[in-house]
């Protein structure tokens, strides 16, 4: 017998023994692209096994970088498959054990893939009371179930447990989604508050990350980096490294690799390396960096329009214009990029600090010419990720390096590796046209974001006459010169930071209240002026216009479904133009919550992470050398900047989960800038919000 | 190639170390402890915090060689008997981490304010952990972790 995917059935079996299985796609469709990668379990994305003792595996490709997959998602497949949560194991991201996935990113864990885990847990739930009914000579609808049983409801010791029922068999089901979910109201386990699972394995230490792992014979690799971003290797001269005793050199290409058993003497051989380059020169530094964005970003592309600019244009009264500045910012994870490979008869195993191990895995095999089935990526904790780990040139060169020596490799980029190799958020710019009429109404609004992305630019308020473009380089121009990339929320917090600054100048200069001029351009979505008046209850916010003097400021932002508002109070020393942020209050929409105190330490995570590229956080460059190369000359968020923090989840009445794991940190630029102009009275159009561009705005 | 003799989580050892090389990758590569963490190599984060002699030290930025004849806590001496030392109770009662990566050196770090102030104030954890760095932003569940496992140790060597 074949299942619907076409896979023999006993080959599938083979890999977990007797039970109930259940084996499901995520995605609309089970053929969707990438999912075939894994040649023998075509088009099924996880797989759900129900044991002979009961226990239940899942089989995820997600992985755990601190945002609490490894927390959240046993809590769903407990609670709809009604077992108790300590009997739920969870295998993450094994490529040998576990089906295909895209990548733990953009909030999909949640939102997407815990919907289809609970979707198979309801099935494998109606599959085993269809058994039960059988096996007790009862009719399904007399049973129910409860902790691993299958049991009578009138007479609740006439029962059956899971375990019993798939003991000995081999029962297959791969169809999902014909079996209705719980309703929030039915829920036992999830919607409740857990601690975190993982906790005692990190604060003793125990958990292993991918430089953690030590293997027999293994060689620590240092790579030959260039002085700056795309120097061309015109000559190297290894040749006082290879006197030294146990180093190790590979040349391949452009690749010079130093090895040697220990870490600290692979850095001292690959000091001694002299290199010639031919550098990429660029007449271009952090300063100078907006003035490029401008001149090269001619191309638009129209987004999304409403009405008619020219008559908005017309209707105003008063034109409000500004230009917005983010720099380049580096995602900085305390783990910088590692892997360690081996090769063992023939099959290259790879344990990386990785978002995305399946598309690693079947990047490594293609470059290398090997068959996927031969290279498998590990579980292994990943010491923070934001979108950084999308991305794993670190992963490639240890599993290069390991193929081309045949020993183990451990490959730990340094610090400063970690900046100038991260896909940094684009540096980009935003332009802002927009008008007020006699009443104090937006007319018009007209939103360009210079080589930026286009992911929540298009405005939510009630405005007639608008438009919103990407504006990009030409083909052929040179745009971005560093790798750009996905940082935390990619786009949305340049956009929102442009948006919500503008709104506060906008309420400024229609003399009103900046919380009741954001209300009156709201009375289309009740749900996102619920977020903004709960914001402002919490806060203790009372209506005044800005500046007021008080320092309370606060933006507004949609981020994969959910909606979010950040309420903060600064304060601004004169003199020096240092901002402190005392206290933020953040009131989130999220739809339907899993784990409430996950959510919240992601909200929290989210408003600390935010201060940072709101006040501090800056790529320096002069050409393509980065000169922001590590904690001395790039700051992030530090105890000392850390307000006071209250955060709350809406009770949502729906039974939709959105995105958890970004949204309050696209607000942060916004809330704290508009609350320095409320101090102040002074606009702040660039970020970082430095004190010296605090104190020069002051004037 | 020399050797450095210390005291490392209560017991005598004796290590293989280069000139220069730092207590971090000898603790690591030599002991293979692996908890002790590196995060930057310059002494900037902290997730290499262990205690020196009563001090909570950047191991990545001190030469072994210094630390013979010292005694060395790293996260792994922690705990005794099997349980966890009140710091690590706390962190984990406080969901005071994400990722973990900077867990170590924070509670080592925390580990030595405290036998330097037993009872520290809300601004003396800030000062003392202010050059700690965590991305994921779990600071004030920190704060709070380590407040609160000063008044636990307070109780416990209470009679």
């Amino acid at each position: 017998m074949r299942n619907p995917f076409g896979m023999d059935r006993r080959d599938f079996m083979k890999r977990f023994g007797t039970g109930l299985v259940v084996a499901f796609s995520v995605g609309k469709s089970p053929l969707r692209a990438g999912a075939l990668a894994q040649d023998d379990t075509p088009g099924l994305n996880a797989f759900l096994k129900i044991g002979e003792d009961g226990k239940v595996t899942l089989y995820a490709g997600k992985i755990e970088m601190g945002q609490g997959p490894i927390t959240s998602l046993p809590m769903e497949v407990a609670d709809e498959l009604d077992v108790r949560l300590e009997d739920v194991n969870m295998i993450m991201a094994d490529t040998d054990l576990c089906p295909w996935n895209e990548g733990t990113y953009g909030s999909l864990s949640t939102r997407v893939f815990g919907q289809v885990i609970r979707g198979a847990a309801a099935k494998a739930r109606a599959v085993l009371v269809k058994m039960a009914a059988k096996e007790l000579s009862l009719d399904e609808a007399e049973l129910e179930t409860f902790e691993g049983f299958v049991r009578s409801r009138s007479n609740k010791s006439k029962k059956i447990s899971y375990g019993q029922l798939t003991k000995g068999k081999e029962i297959l089901e791969t169809s999902v989604g014909d079996v209705p979910l719980k309703k929030v109201s039915e829920f036992r386990i999830m919607g409740k508050p857990m601690l975190r699972v993982d906790s005692e394995e990190k604060v003793t230490g125990e958990a292993k990350y991918s430089g953690d792992i030590q293997l027999p014979g293994m060689l620590c690799a240092r790579i030959l980096r260039p002085p700056s971003l795309g120097a061309k290797l015109l000559s190297v001269d290894t040749s006082k490294a290879e006197s030294m005793e146990g180093v190790k050199i590979v040349k391949e290409g452009e690749l010079v690799a130093i090895l040697h058993p220990s870490q600290h003497m692979a850095g001292k051989a690959l000091a001694t390396v002299k290199a010639e380059w031919e550098e990429d020169e660029v007449d271009l530094d952090h300063e100078s960096l907006f003035d490029h964005i401008q001149k090269v970003s001619t191309q638009r592309q129209v987004l999304a329009s409403e009405g008619d600019l020219s008559i908005g244009k017309a209707a105003a009264a008063k034109e409000v214009n500004g230009i917005y500045k983010d720099p380049y910012i580096a995602h900085s994870p305390i783990e910088n990029h590692s892997a360690t490979a081996v090769m063992e008869e023939g099959r290259l195993k790879v344990w990386a600090s990785c978002q995305t191990p399946y598309p690693t895995r079947d990047d490594i095999a293609e470059e290398l010419g090997m068959d996927q089935k031969n290279v498998q990526l590990l579980p292994i904790f990943v010491g923070g990720g934001f979108g950084g780990k999308i991305y794993n040139p670190q992963a490639m060169e240890a599993a290069r390096l390991a193929k081309l020596t045949g020993k183990p490799i451990q490959l730990s980029y340094t610090r400063e590796e970690e900046f100038v190799y991260d896909r940094l958020r684009p540096a980009s710019l935003v332009k802002i046209d927009s008008g007020l009429d006699e009443a104090g109404r937006i007319t018009h609004w007209d939103f360009a974001v210079h080589m930026g992305g286009g992911r929540e630019s298009e405005h939510f308020y009630d405005i007639p006459h608008s438009r919103t473009s990407v504006m990009r380089a030409a083909r052929d121009t040179r745009d971005h010169i560093f790798y750009i990339g996905a940082w935390r929320a990619p786009s949305v917090n340049t956009n929102t930071f442009a948006r919500e600054s503008h709104m506060d100048m906008l309420a400024a200069a229609a003399g009103i209240d900046p919380v009741e001029f954001r209300l009156r351009h709201l009375e289309h979505d009740p749900r996102m002026a619920h977020v903004v008046k709960s914001g402002a209850e919490r806060f203790g916010w009372t209506p005044a216009k800005g500046p007021s003097g008080r320092g309370y400021g606060f933006a507004v932002g949609i981020d994969v479904g959910s909606y979010v508002v950040v309420f903060v109070e600064v304060d601004v020393e004169k003199d020096t133009g240092y901002v402190q942020v005392k206290r933020a209050v953040c009131v989130q929409d999220m739809g339907m919550v899993v784990n409430p105190q996950g959510a919240k330490l992601q909200m929290e995570g989210c408003i600390l992470m935010g201060l940072g590229y709101a006040l501090r956080e800056e790529i320096q460059f002069e050409g393509r050398k980065m000169l922001t190369t590590n904690y001395d000359s790039y700051s992030i968020t530090q105890f000392n900047m850390v307000p006071e923090i209250d955060v709350h989840i809406v009770d949502s009445k729906d039974e939709t989960p959105y995105g958890g794991g970004e949204p309050p940190v696209v607000v942060m630029g916004g809330a704290v800038a508009n609350a320095v102009f409320d101090a102040t009275g002074a606009r702040i159009y660039r970020q970082p919000l430095t004190p010296e561009r605090v104190k020069e705005a002051i004037g | 190639m020399k050797t450095v003799q210390f005291e490392l989580n209560g017991n005598p050892v004796s290590l293989d170390a280069h000139e220069d090389e730092s207590l971090l990758w000898v603790i690591r590569q030599q002991a293979g402890l692996t908890g002790t963490k590196f995060g930057c190599g310059a002494g900037f984060c902290g997730s290499c915090t262990v205690i020196l002699n009563g001090e909570a030290v950047r191991s990545c930025v001190l030469p072994a060689m210094e630390a013979a004849g010292s005694k060395v806590l790293t996260i792994e001496g922690l705990r005794k008997n099997g349980e966890l030392h009140p710091l690590q109770e706390e962190f984990v009662k406080n969901d005071a981490l994400q990722c973990g990566f900077c867990t170590p050196g924070m509670i080592m770090n925390a580990y030595g304010l405290l036998l330097q102030n037993p009872e520290p104030s809300h601004q003396d954890v800030v000062i003392a952990m202010d050059e700690n760095l965590c991305r994921c932003g779990a600071h004030n569940r920190i704060i709070k972790a380590i407040q609160d496992a000063g008044k636990q140790m307070k109780k416990s060597v209470a009679p």
